[in-house]
């Protein structure tokens, strides 16, 4: 168009826009208004809230008077979305660096080695017994469930397909991924009660609360790994004449492994901070218990971090710190091994 | 995330092998009968869970007035918990949903795919962190730190009911324990949403742009209404994780057996889970089968969230 005064009979096929690299102009003018209240002392939180607002605002009514409203609107809901993000990592920043920070501090030799016996005021103390019993708790845990849980998304996907008890225990796999994790714990203190006697909190205990979480994680990943095996590899083994459990064993799990494997770890990395069920099925105990069947409690670092947080003393925190931390590192090394494996035996093909 | 493995290649198996021969059918029933019993170990556990805590709980529902924690009957103790915990959940929902939908939206449409990638690991993330870890800061470090919050909203915003009254002098309150319960569903809520919102026909998104729409617009009209129902339960699913989430009130929150919805003070309704877990340690069986009672009904109530979210899910799959 030539014209640069369109005609009224002819519709308007263009209208003006904002300049090119307008968000960056309302942006630096935000930072400088947030700048000007951080000068005149609002503090640095509520400059940034003002710094946010002005460009929430400014940014779409200089849209809303060059452009239009639906042009405006777009634009208030791209600096919405940006604005959530924005937030929503803050608290990720300000938790990992207040356990890193605090944590590091109270992180010693003595500290991962000693156990609670025994400790009174200023002495030194640690979490080797919360330590130990975590990984003896975990592992046991570890041990009930990933078993059951592979057989079980095997029968699922390999035996199962679609008939009632397939059906039934997909139902119920759904019905225990939502157990809240306390009912777990009082479910293990509830049978040993009845099995062993009143008031029995013990580490295997503690194992049985988490297995019942652990499973539906393991059957519900192991399953879709399951899933992603192609037909023509099954097809190609019976067509061979191998029978079906060599199938099963020597195509289709080697096939999925890595995802499987990647499955377990991460399922491991949501048990091994479960706090709750710990609390009311193992128990809690300041000495080394290695002994998962003996009718003593157990202490796990959870568990270690809320008692010593309920102490209330600073002594105390500072501990619950240390644990969190030794609790922070296990979970994102978990994460890690996740990770590499996922990306070890990732698809070559495909997306 | 499998080998997809080449068709052609070496199946693994040597044909000359005694696997081909009859015996292999010996090893069928064997490996079959062990899948049917880890499937049928399932069921035996979910019953067991049914009947143990039963057992340890029906006792609980009438046992003598004075173990329902002053408040006289089964109903009086489990009403005002169970409103707690609904209130407590519904909190961190008001706060977590705009904040996920914002985030998955970001994630799926909104960021260049060089920082959508790490966003969506680094929130990943954000749910790996165990809930005692969450309770600890928010006890220790976002607590004392909303003090000032706290002291200004039941200065400026009393004629809310949810603020009017004394404020707790060390934010250790349901307003605090609402917010680190917020952050803790986020990833869930976030990463469905991510999901439904990337499975919109990349089609419609288009026939949207063609039409002239904006970016919001394209979101609105394309992929909110092919989103709704996986959204929904994305929301049910969050308010189920926040209905059984222990820690963070029981460490965070200074409770009290009330219905209020004053959330700023230092009374503050107390939760079904957090109630489990701070009184865990009185040994008296009568006091225990309450606690347990409380569990099976805290069990039912999630049972019904999550089942209601499965319906609206396979509700909007079978249109």
């Amino acid at each position: 168009m030539t014209n640069t005064e369109p005609s009224l009979n002819e519709p308007q096929l263009s209208h003006a826009t904002l300049p090119r690299g307008a968000q960056w102009l309302v942006g630096v003018a935000a930072v400088a208004l947030g700048g000007l209240a951080l000068v005149l002392g609002v503090g640095i939180v509520g400059a940034a809230v003002i710094a946010l607002l002005g460009f929430l605002i400014g940014y779409p009514l200089w849209a809303l008077l060059v452009e239009n409203r639906r042009s405006a609107t777009d634009k208030l809901v791209t600096g919405l979305v940006w604005t959530a993000f924005a937030v929503a990592v803050i608290p990720l920043i300000w938790l990992v660096y207040t356990v890193v920070s605090r944590g590091a501090a109270t992180l010693s030799p003595e500290f991962l080695t000693y156990s609670m016996r025994s400790v009174t005021g200023d002495e030194q103390g640690g979490l080797y017994h919360a330590l130990i019993g975590t990984l003896i708790v975990t592992g046991i845990a570890a041990v009930i469930s990933i078993p059951i849980g592979i057989m079980t998304a095997i029968y699922l996907i390999e035996y199962g397909k679609g008939n009632r008890l397939a059906k039934t225990i997909t139902f119920l796999v759904d019905v225990m991924t939502g157990i809240p994790s306390i009912v777990a714990g009082l479910f293990a203190f509830a049978l040993f009660t009845l099995l062993v006697g009143p008031g029995t909190r013990f580490g295997f205990g503690g194992g049985i609360a988490l297995s019942l979480l652990m499973i539906p994680t393991v059957v519900r990943s192991t399953e879709e790994m399951l899933k992603l095996v192609p037909d023509d590899l099954r097809e190609a083994a019976y067509a061979l004449g191998v029978p079906k459990w060599r199938t099963i064993t020597k195509m289709v799990l080697p096939t999925a492994i890595g995802g499987i494997v990647t499955g377990v770890v991460l399922s491991i990395s949501r048990v091994i901070g479960e706090t709750a069920p710990l609390l009311v099925a193992s128990g809690f105990n300041p000495n080394l218990n290695t002994s998962a069947f003996d009718d003593s409690p157990m202490m796990t670092v959870p568990v270690f971090i809320y008692t010593q947080l309920s102490e209330a003393t600073a002594k105390g925190v500072e501990y619950a710190w240390g644990g969190a931390l030794v609790l922070f590192i296990l979970v994102m090394v978990l994460n890690l091994i996740a990770r590499i494996v996922g990306t070890i035996f990732a698809p070559k093909t495909g997306r | 995330m499998t080998v997809a493995a080449d068709p052609g290649a070496d199946p693994g198996v040597d044909p000359k092998s005694e696997l081909i021969s009859g015996r292999g059918s010996v090893g069928d029933v064997v490996f079959r009968g062990l899948a049917v019993i880890a499937a049928t170990l399932i069921m035996v556990a979910l019953a067991a869970v049914f009947i143990f805590l039963g057992i340890e709980g029906i006792p609980g529902f009438s046992v003598d007035e004075q173990h329902y924690a002053g408040q006289g009957s089964f109903l009086g103790l489990v009403v005002p918990l169970l409103f707690a915990t609904m209130y407590a959940a519904v909190l961190a929902l008001i706060v977590a949903v705009p904040f996920s939908v914002a985030i998955a939206l970001f994630i799926s449409h909104y960021a260049p795919r060089r920082i959508a990638t790490p966003v969506a690991y680094v929130i990943d993330l954000l749910a790996a962190v165990p809930s005692v870890v969450f309770g600890l800061w928010g006890a220790v470090v976002l607590g004392p730190y909303l003090v000032p919050t706290h002291a200004w909203l039941s200065e400026n915003m009393a004629w809310l009911p949810f603020f009017d009254g004394q404020p707790s002098g060390n934010g250790r309150t349901l307003f605090t324990a609402a917010i680190v319960l917020a952050v803790m569903i986020l990833p869930i809520i976030t990463s469905i949403c991510r999901e439904v919102f990337a499975q919109t026909p990349r089609l419609h998104e288009e026939a949207a742009l063609a039409l002239g729409a904006t970016r919001w617009e394209m979101v609105r009209y394309a992929v909110f209404p092919y989103a709704r129902s996986g959204m929904v339960s994305a929301v049910m699913l969050g308010l189920g994780r926040a209905l059984g989430e222990t820690m963070a009130i029981a460490m965070i929150v200074s409770p009290k057996v009330l219905i209020s919805l004053f959330i700023i003070g230092t009374n503050n309704p107390q939760t079904i889970a957090a109630h489990i877990a701070q009184g865990y340690k009185e040994s008296t069986p009568d006091r225990l089968s309450v606690l347990i009672a409380t569990g099976l009904v805290l069990f039912a109530f999630t049972f019904l969230v999550n089942a209601l979210a499965r319906w609206i899910v396979a509700r909007g799959r079978a249109k």
